[in-house]
């Protein structure tokens, strides 16, 4: 029980420390990129497709599986197809001075 | 048994590559302060996210790779699918849409990892309270986001109905399926001795009553609110999916989920928040409130448009901006819907080799999605920095000869300015009147999503130019042509 709550602790130093680092950066970020930069974080919120992963490629049972295989496609959707949104948004700003 | 890398690699190589993930993850948010840069960062975070993708799959046991290689190629293939043949006016509901899968597939790993671990653990232990725990708030999140996220996806798209509705029969529903959840969770953690001594254990059911209700939660959050408040009800279903994956690294014990989770969950709510601050808006109000109902004043003004309005034509607008020095466009949900701003930006990019100064200013809410007019017009070749933002725009309209306003209707209502108790009554608007002549283009005098009269186009300088915003800015671009050659 012990290392399991000093496990959680370090995972929580973590969060908090993340969020510190997410709200300093993201509010620099201009009007203008906004929507890119929401298509951005959402391809990264796939990265629950690493969870995905282990639970689908380790499932012992039928179920788990089933349920990991589905949360794969559905991370995967996710994550490539925000990134290629972005990008190909991204693309699309022109003037920065090059 | 363990994965090819696990086998070779001391269990500290797995927790360094996380960290390296997350560094790439960080500076690829912080290329994203500069759009010179932005391309770059994207770039740099996918590669973090191939890295961790990569990593994961080849350290851990993987009993089955072909399910994993099929999910993969799956969900590859309909992610790119989706991105490539997305239209640009259909931007806003592809981004909720594939927001929404990632917190399902948030809900379902925890799912999953609860199938599992129970699977392994005989009969008489009981699931570690920081698995429960953790397990039944990303059920929670996780479900809410995915369903939240496909009724504002079939909204934007117009396949659910877009008008706000606020009803006390919604409230009791919504409170009574939180309440389920939360007791649904409740019995998740605790794990009391089931009833009947059934030999199932009795907090994996619970998970999915969890995730059932917390589903049509998530549902009936949505439902009510109106289109135009979508802006805010993307950024924070965002911001759920960010802390969803944040909960489900809590139940793995994955760092890398919590760091990345993180990270969108803070971005999604600094966006939230900034919707919210530029309508003058709690987010309790835009989701629970629909809008503040008009005081009856609006009826007094019912005739203010009457032998007021001033109607113009092409031409004339033509010989205005011939002689101005300055103009301003404001584009609002008008120019989306019409598919304007190719011919939107044709014109200003004549005006400024004619030597017009000329710039857009951008309500943070205009549109559906945040910064969805600069998308806009990026996409039709729109120089980032013609784009200005309302408290950059808004001292320079006493300067500007023409302003004008291309299929925007409440961000430039002057009745905002007045503490008269109406809907957007201390709603920061685009001072557009300030200018000497202000041309407003629109297909009729019919209100706003605000639902209340604008005083804007009763006013003396005010012209009114009817007719669909692409067409009518095309008619410009040839008129100015002409009278310019």
């Amino acid at each position: 029980m012990a290392t399991e709550l000093s496990a959680f602790i370090t995972n929580l130093t973590l969060f908090v420390l993340a969020a510190f680092v997410g709200y300093e950066i993201i509010t620099k970020i201009p009007t203008n990129l906004h929507t890119p930069l929401m298509s951005g974080a959402n391809a990264i919120s796939g990265i629950t497709l690493l969870g995905s992963v282990v639970v689908a490629g380790s499932g012992s049972t039928t179920l788990a599986t089933v349920l990991g295989f589905l949360a794969v496609v559905m991370a995967t959707i996710n994550v490539v197809g925000g990134y290629l949104v972005s990008h190909f948004m991204l693309n699309q700003f022109r003037g920065g001075g090059n | 048994m363990a994965g090819i890398l696990a086998q070779n690699l001391p269990d500290a190589a797995l927790q360094f590559l996380y960290l390296v993930a997350g560094v790439l993850f960080i500076q690829g948010l912080r290329d994203m302060t500069h759009p010179r840069t932005a391309t770059r960062g994207n770039q740099i975070s996918a590669g973090g996210m191939f890295l961790a993708v990569i990593v994961t799959a080849l350290w851990f046991d993987i009993l089955s790779p072909l399910v994993l290689a099929a999910a993969l190629l799956i969900g590859g293939g309909v992610g790119v699918w989706l991105a490539v043949t997305v239209e640009t006016t259909e931007m806003p509901q592809l981004v909720g849409l594939f927001n929404g899968f990632g917190g399902g597939a948030s809900a379902l790993v925890a799912g999953a990892e609860l199938v599992d671990t129970f699977n392994g653990a005989t009969a008489v232990t009981t699931l570690p309270v920081s698995l429960t725990a953790t397990a039944a708030i990303a059920g929670i999140i996780g479900s809410v986001t995915f369903w939240g996220s496909l009724v504002a996806a079939g909204k934007l798209q117009g396949i659910v109905g877009g008008s706000p509705v606020s009803t006390n029969v919604g409230h009791v529903i919504k409170v009574l399926f939180l309440g389920a959840a939360v007791i649904a969770g409740l019995v998740l953690v605790i794990q009391p001795e089931m009833v009947g001594n059934s030999p199932i254990a009795p907090w994996i059911p619970s998970y999915w009553v969890l995730v059932g209700a917390a589903s049509i939660l998530g549902i009936f959050l949505v439902f009510p609110i109106g289109g135009a408040d979508m802006p805010v009800v993307i950024a924070l279903l965002n911001s759920y999916s960010g802390l969803a994956a944040a909960t489900t690294g809590f139940v793995l014990g994955n760092t890398a989920l919590i760091v990345a989770g993180t990270l969108v969950g803070a971005s999604g709510l600094i966006l939230t928040v900034i919707m919210c601050e530029s309508m003058n808006r709690s987010l309790t109000n835009v989701l629970f409130g629909g809008l503040g109902t008009d005081d009856g004043e609006s009826k007094d003004m019912e005739g203010i448009y009457e032998g007021q309005i001033q109607e113009t034509s092409p031409e004339e607008v033509v010989m205005l901006l011939e002689t101005a020095d300055r103009a301003v466009v404001v584009p609002g949900y008008g120019m989306a819907v019409a598919q304007a701003q190719h011919a939107v930006a044709e014109l200003i990019e004549l005006l400024d080799e004619h030597g017009v100064d000329v710039e857009f200013g951008i309500h943070p809410v205009a549109g559906r999605m945040p910064g969805h007019m600069n998308a806009l017009l990026a996409e039709a070749d729109v120089p980032y920095d013609k784009m200005r933002e309302l408290e950059e725009v808004n001292p320079t309209f006493s300067q500007t000869d023409v302003a004008i306003v291309c299929g925007a209707n409440d961000v430039v209502n002057p009745r905002a300015n007045e503490e008269d108790g109406s809907p957007i009554s201390g709603m920061p608007v685009l001072n557009v009147a300030e200018a000497n002549t202000v041309i407003v283009n629109k297909r009729s005098l019919s209100p706003g999503f605000s639902g209340i009269p604008n005083p804007l186009f009763a006013r003396d300088n005010t012209s009114m130019l009817f007719g669909d915003a692409k067409e009518s800015m095309q008619e410009l671009v040839n008129d100015y042509k002409e009278a310019t050659d």
